[in-house]
């Protein structure tokens, strides 16, 4: 039982990523419909908006290191230590969350510059030109990263409050073995009201009520005489943010290198693909089904039924449901069937 | 005189051929014994008269592993410079014996290309086979991964190019995959196994159960084997052995079912990215502080490097490792690296640099040794080579199956590290006769000298 619950507790919270993510995706394709390659590549410079802010935060004074003698090496303090004491200790700490407030409006600005940039010279190209210009831009991001911080994962912390796990089992009367990384389930909460302001946000709001509109119609939309396209381009740039939001708040879970967009861009495609292609809702409801059996796939029990069903066990699925589903979970006709 | 006369006068006619024979064989005697004399014989990049010769340096620029390879690169122009005999000269001051002058190698100056090998095997094979071909390199080197190693070491064995391998650990490489072209300097997880067991039965004692997550090829499973043999024959129970894919990123799925699992250890057979993240995981959920069957609960990572270290951060400190040297060490060959290293680069060098650097010197040694660039020869020259003064003690590369045997260092995350480099500890030093082996137990052929 204790098992379980945990492997429940983390298939919603590995779907809390792949929701996120795919939430970005999704709502891109379906305003715009573009097939947004780059998309990882914007989860990955979320992540190094918290890497940059924790290496602003921690620039240092350097000393020489006396304790090498072979070379002149150097010790580093950093000057907010230095200036504030502890105060400035308790600030790199917190450079996590701090560094959400830096991300929102970079990635805003990102999000727009890609948008107006380049991506809108692609709007009446093919899908495969999309795809291969977008994936282009990604490679050339990830590369730009790798040449100002190296290949090597960098360590962001979570701040020292949260570090540590939550004894759940205690707390839901489970065992004592049941416990949660508190960031983690911090991230499912963050994914959580994210996901829920998005669709408020488009829900509640005039600006929501176009962009919907335009989702299913563009072009009557359009002829209301509603400037769709600048719509649309706000709708990108929030496409980048919530991607940017779920790449900083995944710092202190994966120490952030250079190509984890990658790693995740295959995923989310293939969550945005079992949801249904242009399908909010379907891509939060497939980020959470892949991530639970993903979790329970990786089970020992189940893994010695069949081995190394933990490794297929998302595209096994996604063949499934395209088979018996088409267009996915919620996927609407007419959706890129043109 | 007549009788002389005679006796010659009868043997010119039966034994014309047994005469020439013996005459062509002593003209040919001095060849044995004359340097260069094998010279005549071609091969493949053979330099002939030029004034100079290629090596290339095969290493991750791309990837996962491009910051090692980027120390692998800088160790290995290192390299080439003491050779050539610019700069302080390195290890060159205490490697003993040596043959090199510091004049390049048999008076010729060394020149390198570079290849990148991704990290992929594919990759790395179709980079060694340009630099061969095209480039006509006499010797290929570096690689930060068992897969890479022992798919570069087959092509090298097929073309005739003798390649000294760079990071890999997988007992493949010079086990069931060694091969006569291939050399490793570096350790193997079974004698990071054998180094571990003692420290581990002194620390954690003989009632203990393991829980191993490990990567999914050659590398992790021979690690696994190796780590496994060990801790059962500590007395140690396994729990379960759970392969994860490489680059699996978040680890978090195949860690909660350890929470629940009665082990009390839990084994991470992975390496570079893959280690990072889930030591990184894994203290997160909390298994440090955990005690289970009335223990501590402890995490083993059996290979440490010190860039790992860096990208782990705090979550290394206090454990426990093996590697195959370290920077902060106090013998003379390992100064004297460190420093030349140091004053180029303004870092120490990894452990990574280190093995890159050491081979680079070892094969122009065993070059200049043999008079010779004919591969056969300098093979013949590393096998069974003992050398020492370059930082892991008196080493010996074995004939058998090329693997070098030397000192291995048991090492800890530093809870107090006093500098920005000083991330491991070195808690012993283990002999090599504590980690040899039998050549036997890994299988394997070396194949021909001639190819």
């Amino acid at each position: 039982m204790d098992a379980i619950f945990l492997q429940i507790l983390n298939g919603l919270d590995k779907g809390g990523a792949y929701a996120l993510i795919a939430l970005g995706l999704t709502l891109v394709f379906g305003t715009l419909g573009v097939v947004n390659f780059a998309h990882g590549a914007l989860f990955m410079l979320g992540a190094f908006c918290a890497v940059t802010l924790q290496k602003i935060l921690t620039i240092s004074q350097k000393v020489r290191d006396e304790s090498i003698t072979f070379f002149e090496a150097y010790k580093e303090q950093p000057y907010l230590e230095i200036w504030f004491g502890d105060f400035g200790t308790k600030i790199i700490d917190w450079s996590v969350p701090i560094s959400i407030l830096l991300a929102i409006p970079i990635m805003l600005l990102i999000g727009l510059a890609m948008e107006r940039g380049l991506i809108r010279h692609f709007y009446k190209r093919p899908h495969a030109d999309q795809i291969l210009v977008t994936f282009g831009l990604a490679i050339v991001l990830q590369e730009i990263i790798r040449s100002f911080f190296g290949a090597n994962p960098i360590p962001t912390p979570a701040p020292d409050i949260v570090a540590g796990s939550a004894q759940i089992g205690v707390l839901l009367g489970l065992g004592e073995s049941v416990v949660y990384p508190w960031w983690r389930i911090i991230y499912l909460l963050f994914s959580g009201l994210v996901i829920f302001l998005v669709f408020a946000f488009l829900q509640f709001t005039t600006f929501g009520m176009v962009v919907r509109a335009g989702m299913h119609d563009r072009e009557t939309v359009g002829l209301l005489g509603i400037d769709v396209e600048h719509k649309f381009t706000i709708v990108f740039g929030i496409g980048a943010v919530v991607a940017g939001l779920a790449g900083v708040m995944y710092a202190p879970i994966l120490p952030p290198d250079y190509h984890m967009g990658m790693d995740f861009l295959v995923l989310s495609f293939v969550v945005v693909v079992v949801g249904g292609m242009g399908s909010l809702g379907g891509a939060v409801a497939a980020g959470f089904l892949l991530g639970l059996l993903q979790s329970f796939a990786s089970m020992n029990e189940i893994k010695a039924i069949l081995p190394g069903i933990d490794q297929i066990i998302i595209y096994l699925v996604a063949v499934v449901i395209i088979l018996v589903r088409p267009r996915g979970l919620m996927g609407r006709k007419g959706v890129m069937e043109d | 005189m007549s009788d002389n006369k005679s006796k010659t006068s009868e043997l010119s006619r039966r034994g014309f051929i047994k005469v020439g024979a013996a005459a062509l064989t002593a003209a040919s005697m001095p060849m044995f014994f004359v340097k260069d004399a094998w010279a005549a014989k071609d091969f493949r990049n053979n330099p002939g008269t030029a004034g100079s010769v290629k090596f290339g340096f095969n290493v991750p620029q791309s990837g996962a592993y491009a910051d090692e390879g980027a120390d692998e690169l800088r160790a290995y122009k290192l390299a080439v410079e003491h050779i050539n005999g610019v700069g302080d000269g390195g290890m060159l001051n205490t490697m003993k014996p040596l043959s090199l002058k510091g004049n390049g190698i048999l008076g010729k100056k060394v020149e390198f290309v570079t290849g990148d090998t991704q990290t992929k095997s594919d990759a790395a094979r179709a980079s060694a086979k340009r630099m061969i071909e095209k480039d006509g390199v006499i010797m290929v080197t570096g690689g930060s991964s068992s897969g890479v190693a022992v798919a570069v070491q087959g092509l090298c064995q097929e073309m005739g190019i003798i390649f000294m391998a760079g990071l890999t650990h997988s007992n493949d490489t010079t086990g069931k995959d060694k091969r006569r072209y291939g050399f490793r300097h570096f350790f193997n997880a079974y004698m990071s196994g054998a180094a571990l067991g003692p420290v581990l039965k002194k620390e954690m004692g003989t009632e203990r159960k393991a829980y191993h997550l490990t990567a999914d090829y050659t590398w992790g499973w021979t690690q696994e084997e190796s780590i496994k043999n060990t801790t059962e024959g500590l007395g140690w129970k396994t729990t379960a052995t759970v392969k994860t894919p490489v680059g699996a990123g978040d680890f978090s799925q195949y860690i909660t079912p350890v929470l629940n699992s009665g082990a009390d250890v839990l084994i991470l057979n992975h390496y570079g990215k893959d280690m990072i993240n889930s030591l990184t995981q894994a203290v997160q959920f909390g298994l440090r502080d955990k005690q289970v069957n009335g223990k501590n609960f402890e995490i083993i990572v059996p290979l440490f490097s010190r860039l790992m270290a860096q990208g782990a951060g705090e979550n290394i400190k206090g454990i426990l490792g093996t590697t195959n040297w370290n920077w902060a060490l106090e013998d003379e060959g390992s100064k004297a690296f460190v420093k030349s290293f140091g004053a180029k680069y303004g870092q120490p060098p990894s452990m990574a640099a280190h093995t890159t650097y050491v081979q680079a010197l070892l094969y122009a040694n065993a070059c200049e040794a043999a008079g010779s660039f004919y591969p056969p020869e300098v093979i013949k020259q590393l096998e069974g080579f003992k050398f020492d003064g370059m930082g892991n003690g008196p080493t010996e590369y074995r004939a058998e199956d090329h693997q070098c045997f030397k000192d291995v260092l048991v090492v800890r995350g530093n809870d107090k590290p006093t500098s920005q480099f000083d991330l491991l500890k070195v808690e012993q030093v283990v002999p090599r006769s504590q980690v040899e082996y039998d050549a036997k137990i890994f299988g394997g052929e070396l194949g021909p000298y001639e190819v």
